[in-house]
């Protein structure tokens, strides 16, 4: 059976299905940092003294229902991404339920049925959804055993649970928790101190149980949008220039429209679509209408190239200084001083898989089915694009390929939903085409920072000073302007200002602020909100290149003054946890005896904790590098991560190893090139990734175990420490610091000279 | 016009374009879900099947051209329920994150096993060169194949294998 689209019947997708249980949904406002900080209108908090997403949403019942026959169903706002959430979440329940973890079915983000938790963004749904599922769960079993110590006439104490989905009393007594369950009522609100298990008592949590979603993934199951095959299925294709900011002059509708099996043409304002009976004829329509020329539409692109070239573009820009942080201390006088400028070009999410919808508008309700990060926000964004009341809107939540950042799903949901609209009555099945997302999705910002910093007499670091120009990181749709088809609706909604996230979670300036105690310390972030690129979220936002700018200046500064990489790291370091997964992570790679750099081979190291809130991650490496070629291999990689107790910790290493992967490909040869008039990488030819070939020989990450500490985020601590631990492994390794993103042979080669 | 096409094992009589590439016909007429839409360019190996025998890209290949040829996919492998060797080193090494070019490596790593049932992980890595993961699930995916091979051998552990 299909873990995405459990028990429901092609029937129950079209009516909402029978599970769909009432409760009061919290109203919204804009307050939280649901979700990292991300999107826009995040839920309101109405019970601060509540953990995690219960601040918002504190009614057992709009997380937990237990029917008669025992059957456990648990809802979450946060959604499967490929990250293993389905799989932790479900664990997390069934610890504090205190039941096997078969025994629950999970619903995951569906705007009528789950409570809203913002976006799955941020490495946020563990601590939002996580924690307040552990205590929404904590309370349902207190209450459970209140209630089977009530009817036995025993004091609450004395009834246990044994994990099998049953009360015990001390005589040997016991009743299923449906039937107690079925003498209670769940819609009351969460209390704050409802006792959570013991670690040295879990069974489920902590352990390594096999992903939920893995066994269809494998087989050919029903395991994405994608496979979705609704009655009276229609597929469409939108129709759109090359790339953002452009757009088809006069492209031949009247032949299209002639095509047999093209269904219908939807043109409004500067949308266009075809809609077909088959998708081969849907793509052959698009690509007789992609034949018409295209005019730029928008302001000029960045010129192409990284390094000065990305330099010049931000530094062109006009700038808001934000004060990030400003420390003055004592400190001896500056011995020795190294200053360095560190860039980022534009980065592709590069999905697998083009960004899809199937959108159905019956009777004046529409229904989006989205695998885009932010379900409570395709709901308004659709409301708003197509002026229908909220409550004519259901937006469900199914799997789509891996995201990393807000790609094409979120305009792909408007799209399928205008063309839904224009087509009442069937279900529209839209996914765009390869140089579609490509062209069209926001992309990561190119980004620079400028680094000042001085080491005194003693080699402690006596200044710190460190400068980061970006766009706004978070352009996540809210309302209908945010989405493509908004932009082309007639009259458009316009595109809303980009707006930086404050500190402690930052955007360009995540990470920024080092956790080290620097004496002197002065950050300031160059916000930028003129945007030359559509841009938004990706996988880490600016820790990205703030962790590779400090992880890499501190490597500067050690190697300058003959300084151990791990030691100037640990001698400004008070955090212990920091200290642990930098220690764990140089023990376990064998540091202390790592082989010195001679001109081929080399090691090195970094380290951050993700936002200074999350999972603490610290990357060692070791690289050889062909002189002749310049090309960089990893020879193998060792990461330590603490997340707190960890759900589960074979999904950490998942996490941390694939972070660690995707990370070495952006950072080693990725960036997103332009022409005069459009983006000029449009496929994996012209944005090459990572192959079999070049990835590490061997990845191994250790797990720091932290028993019934509270859940940090993981899923984006490694892609800074990975970045900065490649380009000091390289610079151990050869003597050649790149402080320019990608850090590719082509570069590496130019930077060594002549063999 | 009518094509006749046998995908695991089954004759199945479809009256299309025979220029529409085999990828669409497996997904939308055969509701078959394994092979996917990576690129349509045969760039990324999502839409990995074999032919005769050969790992091909469906998203390349016009059904018109593979009447009568045999046609695998992962769904040819085994299910859910009775997973085949390969898709059982798949699970056990957890060899996928979001999942969507698992199918395309499967079908990728069983053409290699059905011609080399002892590859070395220079064979391996050169051989799945062809196909892309953004998610960094690499290592996984060469543990599961490195796991398939040992299992095949009947050592029941991959430890054993690593390079």
């Amino acid at each position: 059976m299909s873990p995405v689209l459990p028990s429901l019947s092609r029937r129950g997708f079209l009516t909402g299905g029978a599970l769909v249980v009432s409760f009061a949904l919290a109203p919204r406002a804009f307050a939280q940092l649901a979700g990292g900080g991300e999107g826009g209108a995040g839920p309101t908090v109405v019970a601060p003294d509540l953990k995690g997403s219960l601040k918002s949403t504190p009614w057992l019942d709009a997380w937990i229902r237990i029917d008669a026959d025992g059957r456990v169903t648990v809802f979450t706002g946060k959604v499967e991404l490929g990250q293993g959430i389905r799989t932790a979440l479900t664990q997390v329940a069934a610890e504090e339920l205190d039941i096997p973890p078969a025994a629950i079915t999970l619903v995951t983000a569906d705007t009528e049925r789950t409570p809203d938790e913002g976006l799955t963004a941020g490495s946020h749904s563990m601590q939002d959804s996580g924690t307040a599922i552990q205590n929404a769960a904590a309370n349902v079993r207190m209450l459970l055993a209140a209630e089977a110590a009530r009817g036995w006439g025993l004091p609450a104490d004395q009834v246990t649970t044994g994990g099998d989905g049953r009360l015990h009393a001390p005589d040997g007594r016991s009743l299923p928790y449906g039937e107690v369950a079925a003498r209670l009522s769940l819609h009351v609100q969460a209390v704050p101190d409802a006792p959570l298990r013991r670690p040295s008592d879990y069974r489920t949590l902590g352990r390594e149980l096999p992903r939920i979603d893995i066994p269809a993934k494998l087989t050919g199951g029903a395991a994405y949008l994608h496979d979705m095959r609704l009655p009276g299925m229609l597929h469409a294709r939108v129709v759109r220039g090359p790339s953002v900011g452009t757009s088809l002059q006069s492209p031949d509708l009247d032949a299209v429209a002639r095509m047999p099996g093209v269904v219908k043409i939807v043109r409004q304002g500067g949308f266009l679509a075809v809609v077909a009976e088959r998708q081969w004829t849907a793509i052959q329509a698009l690509r007789h209408l992609q034949r018409a020329a295209y005019a730029r539409t928008q302001s000029p692109l960045p010129a192409d190239g990284t390094g000065d070239a990305v330099a010049a573009t931000l530094k062109a820009l006009p700038a808001r200084d934000i004060p990030i942080m400003d420390t003055g201390e004592p400190a001896g006088p500056a011995i020795r001083t190294v200053k360095a400028r560190y860039t980022r070009p534009w980065i592709s999410h590069g999905s697998i898989g083009p960004s899809c919808a199937i959108a159905q508008y019956v009777d004046g309700t529409m229904t989006v089915w989205t695998h885009s990060q932010g379900t409570f926000d395709v709901h308004r964004v659709v409301a708003e694009l197509l002026g229908l009341p909220p409550e004519r809107v259901h937006a469900i939540h199914a799997e789509g390929a891996g995201c990393y950042g807000q790609n094409g799903a979120d305009d792909v949901a408007a799209d399928a939903a205008v063309i839904a609209k224009a087509v009442p009555g069937h279900p529209i099945r839209l996914q765009w085409m390869r140089e579609q997302e490509f062209g069209w999705e926001p992309l990561g910002p190119g980004m620079m920072t400028e680094l000042e910093a001085a080491l005194g007499a003693d080699n402690r670091i006596v200044s710190w000073r460190h400068a980061v120009w970006s766009n706004p990181h978070n352009n996540r749709p809210v309302g209908a302007g945010g989405v493509l088809a908004g932009n082309e609706a007639d009259p458009p909604f316009p595109a809303p200002e980009g707006k930086p996230i404050p500190m402690p979670e930052g955007d360009g300036s995540r990470n920024s602020n080092p956790l080290y105690s620097f004496a002197n310390t002065h950050v300031v972030y160059h916000f930028l909100k003129d945007m030359p690129v559509r841009v938004s979220a990706l996988r880490s936002l600016g820790a990205h290149l703030n962790v590779f700018s400090i992880e890499s200046m501190l490597d500067e500064l050690a190697a300058g003054a003959g300084i151990d990489p791990l030691a100037i790291r640990l001698d400004h370091m008070r955090d212990e946890r920091a200290r642990d997964v930098m220690q764990a992570a140089a023990d376990r790679f064998g540091w202390s005896k790592r082989p010195k750099g001679d001109g081929r081979r080399g090691c090195g190291m970094a380290f951050a904790r993700y936002k200074n809130l999350g999972a603490y991650c610290a990357v060692a490496m070791e690289v050889e590098v062909d002189r002749e070629t310049g090309r960089t291999l990893v020879r193998r990689a060792v990461a330590a991560v603490d997340c707190g107790q960890p759900a589960n910790p074979d999904g950490v290493r998942n996490q941390i190893e694939g972070g660690l992967v995707q990370s070495l490909s952006w950072t080693g040869r990725e960036a997103v090139r332009f022409a005069a008039d459009r983006r000029a990488s449009f496929d994996w030819s012209s944005y090459p990734i990572l192959r079999f070939g070049d990835v590490p020989g061997s990845v191994e990450v250790v797990v720091m175990d932290r028993p019934g500490a509270p859940f940090l985020g993981t899923a984006e601590a490694a892609q800074g420490p990975s970045a900065a631990a490649l380009a000091n492994a390289i610079a151990d390794a050869t003597g050649v610091r790149l402080r320019d993103m990608p850090l590719s042979p082509e570069r590496l080669k130019a930077a060594l000279g002549p063999v | 016009m009518t094509v006749t096409i046998t995908v695991n094992g089954a004759d199945h009589a479809l009256d299309i374009d025979p220029a529409t590439p085999l990828l669409y016909v497996l997904r939308d007429d055969l509701e078959l879900n394994g092979a996917k839409y990576g690129c349509g360019l045969g760039q990324c190996g999502a839409c990995t099947v074999h032919i005769d025998g050969k790992p091909a890209f469906s998203c390349l290949t016009p059904v018109g051209a593979v009447a009568g040829r045999r046609i695998r996919t992962v769904e040819g492998l085994g299910s859910a329920d009775a997973p085949g060797l390969l898709q059982q080193a798949f699970e056990k090494e957890q060899a996928a994150q979001c999942g969507y070019c698992i199918a395309g490596m499967l079908m990728r790593a069983q053409a290699l096993l059905d011609r080399n049932p002892d590859p070395d992980e220079a064979q391996i890595r050169a051989h799945m060169q062809t196909n892309l993961c953004r998610c960094g699930t690499h290592m996984r995916i060469l543990r599961a194949i490195r796991r398939a091979v040992a299992m095949r051998k009947g050592v029941q552990s991959a430890q054993d294998v690593r390079p």
